[in-house]
């Protein structure tokens, strides 16, 4: 599903130039739930930013489902951003003047889907995730966990290839992190692809495998491949 | 596009205050624009109505005494006009209307006593030639009839008197048309009531005869005391006042520098200088106008860079969902163009709106302001102003917009 080969990133310029990721090869399957660990400042989010498209890579490849993700003009990467790529960030990044269902349907309006089919689909999701009593409520009248689940469902609204999670959890107590990641579990059940950013080991203990960055590189990837994964024709 | 308005009606209203001030610096910008130019227009009415009711191309002739010796004759000799330098000035090629005034007595001002049943005044009388009320086009007639070719030739005893002349010898409610009048003693019949708001009204006080029945009645032969006379449309009125001129210095032996003899006084002249006035209180009030309007735009700019800036992270949000460049300037351009747009047009429709219920008041109440009338705006023009303003909003907007859209997704959520 996700394939680099030798991927740079480097931030700023001359002597100020940071190499962020430096010659990162990495393989996602299909299916697979695959966290990312490492010390702040390691190049996690940079990571999980070139995948989301949201950033760009300086050397290197970047396949995602089979394609070729290489000079992408910014409508191709929107495109792409919209069908094949599901978000969930730590500060949730709701639209706070539009209630969950609409925060849910916005993916759906960017693909020019009719208003009537969209909240059908977003009030799906929002079901899915446990909040069909909270449809309407603003961001602002529900709990971190709820918003997090809102944002949850939205990134799984498109049903995208991937869906990538930076700290998930991160601004959530103990117990709704508990429950987001049953939640993730639960998608990844249904065989979705999930990449998850964390800080903490118990959750990665949680996926199938860890990836550990350190400066910019991958230190360990202990071979937890989910027997049950399939290998993608490359 | 239903949807996308959507979209930006809710970014509108999440900032009401905001979207509110800028619309209404637009709104007071355009109302303005169209408050300064209706007013300017309004008081080109109202001079022209005072000064301009004489058609604009008209050539006034007078004569007066020689100020200079010519051809062995000498100066204070006492030029008078006569029918057969009116047959004379027909004969130019050019002239359109002709016509003349010949007043009771022997001066223009006099006057001639006017009996009507047990009221009686005193009124300038002139006996005008036949075309003269195409060349008074203008004066209103709010009873009647002009006087026409036929009163002349079947020598009738007519008259059209104004306003002023009805409302001394007549009782209110009382029509004027078809009643007798005595004008030192000799019956006419009044046929129309006419309204001239030259000379502040002054005109309307007096009353005009055919002038041949004038001629028959009162005398005065030969002699005019004022000849007038219109071009033809393509002719040039300078060129023709020229010809004129030239045409009665040779009939009565003036010099041609002689600037007292014979007077031509040109309307066209008079209406250039008005032009040329209004031109420039026009200018300077579009000056006004769009400075004020460049304000609005300048306020729906600044605004425009606040929304983009303060919503930064919102459009990364959105980017990071899928949404593309060309829609988030799209957006935005949008939402400049609808405040722009709609602010604007009210503010046309309530300027259009108010100079009508001032003209509509005046009306009404029937002033006749000496410098103010019938305030009005090309309405063609101010929509041509409102695409402008719309076009320039947009503009306002794009900057902002593009720079916004050029923020890399990573970029703009980190904003706060
Ligand atoms: N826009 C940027 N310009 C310059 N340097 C940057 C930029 N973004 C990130 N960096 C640097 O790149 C490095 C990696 O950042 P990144 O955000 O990927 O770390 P991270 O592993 O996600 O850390 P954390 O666990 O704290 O979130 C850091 O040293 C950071 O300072
Ligand atoms: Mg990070």
């Amino acid at each position: 599903m996700i394939k680099l080969d030798n991927l740079h990133k480097y931030y700023g310029t001359g002597a100020q130039r940071l190499h962020v990721l430096n010659g990162i090869d990495l393989h996602i399957r299909e299916g697979e739930l695959v966290s990312i660990m490492g010390s702040s400042g390691s190049g996690k989010s940079t990571l999980l930013n070139i995948l989301g498209l949201l950033d760009q890579y300086d050397e290197g490849r970047y396949a995602l489902a089979g394609q070729p993700m290489e000079r992408l003009s910014e409508k191709q990467a929107a495109q792409y951003r919209n069908r094949m790529i599901g978000f969930v960030f730590q500060s949730f990044n709701l639209l706070p003047f539009k209630n969950a269902l609409e925060n849910v349907s916005l993916p759906l309006y960017y693909q020019g889907m009719s208003r009537k089919a969209r909240s059908e689909q977003a009030r799906h999701y929002l079901e899915q995730v446990g909040l069909a009593d909270r449809m309407t409520h603003m961001p602002n009248e529900l709990s971190g966990g709820q918003k997090q689940r809102v944002a949850i469902a939205r990134a799984l609204v498109t049903q995208p290839k991937v869906i990538l999670a930076d700290e998930p959890t991160g601004a959530l107590d103990s117990v709704t992190t508990g429950e987001v990641m049953e939640l993730l579990h639960r998608i990844h059940g249904e065989g979705n692809t999930l990449v998850i950013v964390t800080h903490e080991p118990e959750i990665a203990a949680q996926t199938q495998r860890q990836i550990t960055l350190k400066d910019g590189r991958i230190v360990a990837t202990p071979d937890g491949i989910a027997p049950s994964a399939t290998e993608e024709p490359a | 596009m239903i949807d996308g308005l959507q979209e930006i009606l809710y970014t509108m209203r999440r900032n009401k205050l905001r979207t509110g001030l800028t619309a209404f610096g637009v709104f007071w910008g355009i109302f303005m624009l169209v408050l300064l130019l209706g007013a300017g227009r309004g008081m080109q009415n109202g001079m022209e109505r005072r000064f301009m009711n004489d058609m604009s191309d008209t050539i006034w002739v007078h004569a007066g005494k020689t100020s200079i010796p010519y051809q062995g004759l000498g100066t204070e000799r006492q030029i008078t006009l006569t029918q057969e330098d009116m047959r004379a000035i027909e004969q130019l090629p050019g002239v359109r209307f002709l016509s003349s005034e010949t007043p009771l007595g022997a001066f223009r001002q006099a006057s001639a006593n006017i009996v009507v049943g047990d009221r009686s005044g005193s009124f300038g009388v002139i006996g005008v030639a036949d075309e003269y009320f195409d060349i008074k086009a203008n004066i209103d007639f709010p009873g009647g009839r002009k006087l026409h070719l036929l009163d002349a030739e079947e020598q009738r005893k007519v008259a059209v008197i104004g306003t002023t002349v009805q409302q001394a010898l007549f009782p209110p409610g009382i029509s004027p048309l078809g009643q007798d009048i005595r004008i030192n003693r000799v019956t006419f019949t009044v046929v129309g009531v006419f309204y001239d708001s030259g000379r502040e009204g002054r005109m309307s006080e007096r009353i005009y005869l055919p002038r041949s029945a004038f001629g028959q009645t009162f005398g005065g032969g030969e002699r005019v005391s004022v000849i007038a006379l219109r071009p033809e449309p393509s002719v040039d009125s300078y060129a023709l006042e020229e010809r004129v001129k030239e045409l009665l210095q040779r009939r009565h032996q003036v010099a041609p520098e002689d600037r007292q003899a014979i007077r031509l006084h040109n309307m066209a002249r008079q209406a250039e200088h008005f032009n040329q006035v209004f031109a420039g209180l026009n200018a300077f009030l579009w000056f006004v106008g769009l400075g004020t309007l460049t304000a609005g735009i300048v306020g729906v700019s600044n605004i425009m860079i606040i929304t983009v800036k303060e919503r930064t992270r919102e459009i990364g949000v959105r980017k990071a969902l899928g949404a593309r460049p060309a829609g988030i300037v799209g957006g935005l351009l949008m939402e400049s163009v609808l405040i722009t747009g709609i602010a604007g047009y009210t503010g046309l429709v309530l300027g259009v709106g108010l100079l009508e219920l001032v003209s509509y008041g005046l009306n009404a109440l029937n002033l006749q302001l000496d410098f103010f009338a019938q305030p009005e705006v090309d309405f063609q023009l101010a929509l041509t102003a409102l695409a402008l303003l719309v076009g320039v909003g947009a503009l306002a907007g794009l900057a902002p917009a593009l720079k916004a859209a050029a923020i890399s997704p990573v970029e703009a959520m980190r904003a706060d």
